[in-house]
């Protein structure tokens, strides 16, 4: 007993060490659980209210770009409106009285959030961007993120009173089901951990057609994106030799180095979907 | 100014200024700059070692959180928080010297080489660490030794320009051992 104690005396600052490495280490493994612990929440309330203070200089020095970027999809919008489109009978005008459901039976599926971007980074490994706005003003857990031209951004994985967290593409778990635009192709979106803006596109056969300066877009088979956001062009062709498939590295749509504004998207109808599927799995497993 | 307060505003400083200016360089893709260990490299000479470890502790986890992704600076501050001592002890020059100065500097570990080691060891144990534990992820061997050596030269270059811009004025207390 007596040796332990000397034992314990003699090597206490290497045991605390080893604690702290292996609490480090246990964070960084596990750094899901810690999105859904409190101290996680506290913290982002923190770090989220140091960041839009200093967001303020950023922002102001950047509203050249912001301006341009909504300008040019304020003009996309406005090519959309129904003025726009003349009639030539006198049909009677329609008028939607409810928001989720319009006269022809159509149910609205996504619906678009604004939130501005307090900080975001590019340098790291494990990109995340923080956003202005939270639970409380209706932005929720594995809402799809666009920037401003409607191209991909990332995830939404954490969210508290005021703030949310957003994965970023550029993390090493994030993957996106994506399409190509000219022969259907589906594969998988991810990032190298190298280059931000240029993300890789996998499980592509080299069956497939492809060329640069292809599209690539949401493939809509998740519950996460819409069908057809677009997440970059194809910029280098690259066959995998030790697989059937290519690697494609594509030029991202959304320009990570710049993003002051974004999109959530929450998905209506994305408890039905999960529901659905926990049934299948259910009655598979049972 | 007292001890405390010092090292509180150079806690806060330190990671201002690695939040808001060093983390937006991005150099070649890959070298950024990381200096707010300043704040272990300066820390007095005496305290209990534990306690060190978890402040270091602390500052890592400060700087996780602005990244939202805990542990990668944890575990690197901690590492060179536990290292540290015995730097002191290989690289000061005479004995109890540790015991004239408050903390390390050129002056007080007699001289710029000694004290350039000092910081250039840890500071490469540290980037090591934390990019060792970034790559395990991804796994590119070579990318992660480039990117280590390079970012170590970097934040050393910062560093010492650093220590040239803020002189920190440190009083001779006694020659009694």
């Amino acid at each position: 007993m007596h040796n332990l104690f000397l034992f314990f005396r003699r090597y206490f600052n290497f045991i605390v060490l080893l604690l702290l490495q292996g609490f480090s280490i246990y964070l960084l493994v596990h750094y899901n659980n810690y999105h859904n612990a409190l101290a996680s929440n506290f913290m982002n309330e923190v770090t989220g209210k140091v960041n839009t203070q200093f967001n303020k200089v950023d922002y102001f020095l950047k509203l050249r770009n912001t301006n341009e970027a909504l300008v040019k999809n304020n003009e996309r919008l406005t090519n959309l409106l129904n003025e726009n489109f003349e009639r030539q009978d006198s049909s009677n005008k329609i008028v939607n009285e409810d928001i989720l459901n319009d006269t022809t039976g159509r149910k609205r599926k996504w619906q678009y959030f604004s939130a501005k971007v307090v900080s975001n980074s590019v340098s790291a490994q494990n990109n995340f961007i923080a956003l202005q706005r939270g639970a409380g003003q209706q932005i929720k857990k594995d809402d799809g993120v666009v920037d401003l031209n409607n191209g991909v951004v990332g995830i939404v994985t954490d969210v508290s009173e005021n703030y949310a967290v957003v994965m970023s593409l550029l993390h090493k778990d994030s993957k996106i089901s994506a399409k190509l635009k000219r022969s259907g192709e589906v594969g998988q979106v991810i990032w190298d951990g190298k280059d931000p803006n240029r993300l890789s596109l996998i499980d592509i056969r080299k069956s497939a057609l492809v060329a640069k300066g292809d599209t690539v877009y949401t493939s809509g088979f998740t519950t996460t994106f819409p069908y057809g956001l677009m997440i970059g062009t194809i910029e280098e062709i690259v066959k995998d030799k030790g697989t059937n498939n290519y690697i494609l590295y594509l030029k991202s749509t959304a320009n990570f180095y710049n993003i002051q504004y974004v999109y959530a998207i929450e998905n209506l109808q994305r408890e039905e979907v999960d529901q659905l599927i926990k049934n299948a799995n259910n009655k598979v497993n049972n | 100014m007292g001890t405390l307060l010092k090292n509180m505003l150079r806690f806060i400083l330190l990671i201002l200024v690695q939040v808001y200016v060093l983390d937006r360089i991005h150099l070649h893709y890959m070298v950024t700059p990381y200096i707010y260990f300043l704040f272990i490299l300066w820390m007095p000479f005496e305290g209990n070692r534990a306690a060190q470890m978890l402040i270091a502790f602390a500052l890592g986890f400060t700087l996780d959180s602005f990244h939202h992704h805990p542990g990668f600076h944890s575990a690197a501050c901690v590492l060179i928080a536990y290292l540290r001592p015995f730097m002191v002890n290989l690289l000061i020059s005479q004995q109890g010297a540790e015991n004239n100065y408050q903390e390390p500097s050129a002056k007080s570990m007699g001289g710029f080489i000694p004290y350039l080691v000092y910081a250039g060891m840890l500071t490469l144990v540290h980037h090591g660490w934390l990019f060792f534990l970034e790559a395990i992820q991804f796994g590119d061997v070579w990318y992660f030794i480039v990117k280590t050596v390079f970012s170590t030269a970097i934040s050393l270059l910062l560093i010492m320009i650093v220590e040239l811009l803020f002189s920190r004025k440190q009083a001779f207390r006694t020659n009694t051992v």
